[in-house]
């Protein structure tokens, strides 16, 4: 499955400046392992050190917060947009 | 002054940034507080007391220039510590009780604290245009700041607000955007914007200047014991949207103490949501320290936020200090605000509603002790949310003595 992922700011260290970049998994834990390979550090600033989503970090799969879905097992089908953004207060 | 991970505690520089690059954490201005001796802390009280009737008397307490209170701003904060002796008959409480009164800013709510803030960073970064994401009070006080102030301004709603607040976040000139959807899916656009071309120069006031707009909510920590008369409230309720206001109320209550401005004692923070959006409410009856997020439907749009990023502070608070979490029905909000009315004369959008209702259901509950100095903060104006409170005439009457004698309403 190959889907788009959006990079925050913070992250395009890792990713040479680009704000989006593909990357190939069925689910949301495979998406990052593939985004891992290719580029070398990033899981461990999406996931804390058990392998969990940071509790500051907000993924969205198609517009869906994955804390509302599957969390990390939450599917990828083909051509998903996925966004990482770090998680703002407001009013 | 530096910018320090709450999380993680690593340092930065100051500049327009919000999260940590290690760990996604929020940052937030970090202080070299002088030491809190007894004669350093009798000038730096006196200093205050001598300054502006203003946030700006607490000038050295904030990320703000030295000069701040010359600079074209709304000059937000002193407002009223109304003591609520009616209320407190009305809810047996004996140790006093008090209404922090916010509908009194210039914008009548407190978000023209932390935009006055986040003015002040959005001049020092070079930015133009200010924006933000908001629930309505928020768009009103960024539009009316950056008018004053110079900036222009666009700012993003969810589609559905109340009347009054897209007119008060309108009328001030900049340019206001509905978006089809949440303040959860407005907060994630704004994210998305500030990545991208489309948002460069663009100081968003709650997104990247976020660290300098919470430091806004330290100043009603700050009124509140100077008015109790350099002293800490044993209670003090406090209204969760996204838990930004309840964290730095802590904040600024422990600086407060560090500083030696009042006597360290112990102080419990409670938070206030309402039942239709009360993420952090579950997670703390729940015993969970993190939050899940819900969709939001309440009355209180003001407090509507499902995915509260301070969250898990909030939970901390509340626990750390003896506190708790609680929630209200839209129906019991709307009793609240009626009885802040009808005992105080302060008419309070749905957020007071949910404070006071709150504060009705801790002393119920045996959470909150009546015989402690409790202050109760109403946050927004009821002008705004009209439409929640359903009120009007006793009667309608030809204008003539009998007609008014025929309905029963007169003397005797």
């Amino acid at each position: 499955m190959s889907v788009t992922v959006r990079i925050p700011t913070i992250l395009r260290t890792y990713t040479g400046g680009k704000a989006e970049v593909p990357a190939q998994g069925s689910t949301l834990s495979e998406v990052i392992a593939d985004l891992e390979a290719n580029h070398t550090g990033i899981a461990g600033r999406v996931l804390d050190d058990s392998g969990k989503l940071r509790r500051f970090v907000n993924v969205y799969v198609n517009d869906d917060d994955v804390r509302f879905e599957q969390g990390l097992q939450t599917p990828t089908p083909d051509g998903s947009a996925v966004s990482v953004i770090p998680a703002v207060a407001g009013g | 002054m530096a910018l320090s991970c709450r999380e993680c505690g690593e340092r930065f520089g100051l500049g327009p940034i919000f999260a940590c690059a290690l760990c996604f954490g929020p940052l937030e201005v970090a202080y070299d507080l002088p030491a809190g001796g007894p004669r350093q802390a009798a000038d730096l009280r006196k200093r205050i007391e001598d300054g502006p009737a203003n946030i700006w008397r607490y000038a050295p307490l904030l990320p703000v220039p030295a000069d701040v209170a010359d600079k074209p701003n709304l000059n937000p904060g002193l407002t009223k510590l109304v003591k609520a002796g009616n209320l407190a008959r009305e809810l047996g409480v004996t140790g006093g009780l008090y209404v922090k009164d916010d509908s009194g800013n210039p914008t009548h709510s407190f978000k023209d604290r932390v935009v006055a803030i986040a003015v002040e960073a959005a001049r020092a970064f070079g930015f133009t245009t200010l924006s933000c994401s908001s629930t309505g009070n928020l768009a009103g006080a960024v539009g009316a700041a950056a008018a004053r102030a110079g900036f222009k301004s666009c700012v993003f709603i969810p589609h559905d607000l109340e009347a009054g607040k897209v007119v008060m976040a309108a009328v001030y000139g900049g340019d206001l955007v509905g978006i089809e959807g949440t303040y959860d899916d407005v907060n994630r656009f704004c994210s998305e914007l500030i990545g991208d071309p489309l948002g460069e120069g663009w100081g968003f006031v709650n997104v990247n200047l976020r660290p300098y707009y919470g430091e806004g909510s330290k100043t009603l920590a700050y009124e509140i014991c100077e008015q109790l008369g350099w002293r800490l409230p044993d209670q003090i309720v406090v209204p969760i949207a996204s838990g930004s206001q309840l964290t730095k109320i802590d904040k600024g209550l422990k600086e407060l103490v560090a500083l030696g401005l009042v006597e360290d004692r112990p102080y419990k923070i409670f938070g206030a949501q309402a039942e239709g959006c009360s993420p952090v409410s579950r997670a703390f009856k729940d015993g969970h320290d993190v939050v899940r997020p819900v969709k939001p439907d309440t009355i209180a749009k003001s407090l509507a936020i499902g995915n509260p990023a301070d969250g898990p502070y909030v939970l901390d608070i509340a626990r750390r200090t003896g506190g708790a979490v609680e929630d209200v029905t839209d129906e019991q909000i709307v009793d609240a605000i009626r009885l802040l009315a009808r005992t105080e004369g302060i008419f309070a959008e749905t957020a007071g509603g949910v404070t006071v209702g709150v504060t009705r259901k801790l002393i119920e509950s045996g959470l909150l002790d009546p015989s402690l100095t409790t202050v109760v903060l109403n946050t927004g104006d009821g002008l705004k949310t009209l439409d929640a409170v359903a009120a009007g005439p006793t009667a309608t009457i030809r204008p003539s003595l009998e007609a008014f004698r025929a309905a029963g309403l007169a003397a005797g």
